[in-house]
């Protein structure tokens, strides 16, 4: 174990599974997530492999896993803990699947369990998948004082700092943040391992805490109501053209070429 | 009700496209004031006050804005948050950064990627991979917005807002910029352009994509690529198009050797015109084309650039 071994703090959503085709819900009140098969979020799987990957370079002592919202986010924090993750917290802030906690309120709460744990490096997603959001780790950050590093494609921990390269609009940007940071992993930065059967069955003794968001006083009460949702405007069938001469003639009657 | 909108200023320059979008979105909410920040930011202020619909300039130099680190950016947007009430930027990646951030600090939730003003308080924005809309309405007293440019026609020119040079913030000093790699290319930028031509894990190698990339010139246009030829290594990061990447609304959207997977259609369903070529005619992607034509790419598109 390295000298200044951290600990490592990994948030974890559980999503609908990317390959999974949403469906809205009649009434517009939202998507349909009843018997839906759910996932860890994909950027959530890089950020606990990279986790465990720190640990076994001697770099992290703990990696603890957090998941926030339903109590089915237990079947998450297994995983994470199927992984490689050495503990996992539950918070239980809502009791139907269809409640989403705002990155705001998941912010709070993780700021909480950071002064409690002590963590010297926070590893989330970029994005869930789900809202699309890509907020939370910037808005723990804020909450914290703690210097940021998002869309990580790399990430070296070199004593009090972290070089981290970020997937930005032009290319690569490399930063030099000061530890304790909040780290958010884009797709490239790993690949994650699967759990094998062994570790799944360890996975289930190891430890799993479960709180509730009035435990940490945070309320947890959406900023944005949810008006409506719709389904996005189809688009038009197209045709099939039997030869590139055919295409460049459609094209040029459209005027696009 | 004033807005404060955040320029995208690279290096000194004023990114006109992505700025001049965010202006289009959030002029119906109020007199919009453009804060070019960065270590040289003047010129970037010059051109912001000639946007169509930019009431004023606020430019702040410093070193510490240099490279848009988000915490001395963040410092600097929520020390003028005071007399705006919509806080807003094009949804670029670095304003995607930056603006959680200010919201936090401001304790109002972010409104991400939004696509569509109702009103002051309530905005639509796509969720689930662009799957579904969401409406909602926020209870804040600031927002904070990032607008999907891809879905707003850029304000045009002949603006002469005044301009005002400010100070920075205090830097938190928590991170530094070491470098940036950037690959210079005379080709239009991706998420501005008219026409783009996207290779996918068909198109087999970073040797083969230059095929894309001769579509491309033919057609004066971007490039761009799904993930799987991102991660194979056949393009550079800035190119992927979907969910997680760019999103692009070009006139014409070429797209060769892409099976059409949800997360790639999401950045790029909203084009005009698509062309889909594909080898196996079961391929989603032939679902959201006008034209598609099932063909082996490495026939179809050198006869297409002969042709064109
Ligand atoms: C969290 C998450 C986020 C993601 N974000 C994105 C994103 O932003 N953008 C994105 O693109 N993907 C994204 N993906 C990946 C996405 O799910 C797909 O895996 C990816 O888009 C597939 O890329 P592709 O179509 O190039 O490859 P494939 O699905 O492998 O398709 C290749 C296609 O090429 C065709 N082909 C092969 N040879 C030829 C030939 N000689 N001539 C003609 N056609 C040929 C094949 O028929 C096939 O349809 C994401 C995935 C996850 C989990
Ligand atoms: N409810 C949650 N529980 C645990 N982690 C979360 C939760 N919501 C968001 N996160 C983390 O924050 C990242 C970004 O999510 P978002 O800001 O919602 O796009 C995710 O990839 C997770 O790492």
């Amino acid at each position: 174990m390295g000298e200044n071994a951290m600990k490592v703090l990994v948030p974890v959503k559980r999503v609908i599974d990317y390959n999974v085709k949403v469906r809205v819900k009649a009434d517009g009140s939202g998507v349909d997530l009843a018997n839906v098969k759910m996932s860890m979020n994909p950027f959530d799987e890089i950020a606990v492999e990279e986790a465990i990957r720190l640990k076994e370079a001697g770099m992290a002592e703990e990696v603890v896993a957090v998941s926030i919202g339903v109590k089915q986010a237990q079947e998450t924090l297994r995983t994470a803990l199927a992984m490689g993750a050495d503990r996992a917290i539950l918070v239980v802030a809502a009791d139907d699947v269809h409640q989403d906690i705002e990155p705001l309120a998941v912010a709070k709460i993780l700021a909480k369990i950071v002064e409690e744990e002590q963590p010297q490096l926070v590893m989330a997603g970029k994005q869930a998948i789900d809202n699309d959001m890509n907020a939370t780790g910037q808005m723990l950050s804020a909450l914290l004082g703690w210097s940021q590093a998002t869309f990580a494609s790399e990430v070296k921990v070199e004593g009090d700092n972290a070089v981290v390269t970020r997937e930005v609009d032009g290319g690569l940007q490399t930063i030099k943040v000061k530890m304790p940071a909040i780290v958010t992993v884009d797709l490239r930065l790993n690949e994650p391992r699967y759990a094998s059967l062994p570790n799944i069955m360890k996975a289930k003794k190891k430890p799993l805490d479960e709180k509730t968001a009035e435990d940490y006083g945070v309320d947890v009460s959406p900023r944005l109501e949810v008006v409506k949702t719709t389904e996005p405007e189809a688009r038009k069938a197209g045709e099939m053209v039997p030869d590139v001469d055919t295409l460049v003639a459609k094209l040029k009657e459209k005027g696009v070429v | 009700m004033a807005v404060l909108l955040l320029g995208e200023v690279n290096d000194g320059e004023l990114a006109v496209d992505a700025t001049a979008k965010a202006v289009t979105a959030a002029k119906s909410l109020g007199d919009v004031t453009v804060l070019c920040a960065g270590a040289s930011a003047a010129a970037a202020g010059e051109a912001a006050a000639k946007i169509d619909g930019v009431a004023k300039v606020l430019v702040a130099e410093d070193a510490s804005l240099g490279h848009r680190l988000a915490e001395p950016t963040a410092a600097l947007i929520v020390s003028l948050a005071g007399d705006y009430e919509h806080i807003v930027a094009p949804a670029t990646t670095d304003a995607k950064n930056v603006m959680p951030r200010v919201a936090a600090l401001l304790d109002v939730m972010i409104l991400s990627d939004v696509s569509g003003v109702v009103d002051g308080d309530t905005f639509e924005r796509p969720i689930y991979a662009g799957n579904a809309i969401q409406t909602v309405k926020s209870k804040d007293a600031k927002k904070v917005i990032t607008f999907r440019t891809s879905t707003f026609d850029a304000a045009g020119e002949g603006g002469s807002a005044s301009v005002e040079s400010i100070g920075a913030a205090e830097n938190p000093g928590l991170s530094e910029w070491v470098e940036d790699k950037v690959a210079a290319s005379d080709r239009p930028e991706l998420t501005s352009a008219g026409v783009v031509v996207s290779g996918g894990r068909g198109v087999g190698s970073e040797e083969d994509f230059k095929l894309i990339e001769q579509l491309a010139d033919k057609l004066g246009a971007a490039v761009g690529a799904s993930r799987a030829a991102v991660d194979s290594g056949f393009a550079p990061n800035d190119w992927q198009v979907g969910q997680t990447g760019k999103v692009v609304a070009p006139e014409l959207y070429v797209a060769v050797g892409i099976s059409g997977a949800i997360q790639h259609l999401a950045g790029m369903k909203d084009s005009k015109i698509i062309v889909a070529i594909n080898k196996d005619e079961e391929a989603p992607i032939f679902q959201v084309a006008d034209y598609g034509l099932v063909a082996d790419l490495f026939t179809a598109v050198p006869e297409l650039i002969e042709k064109l």
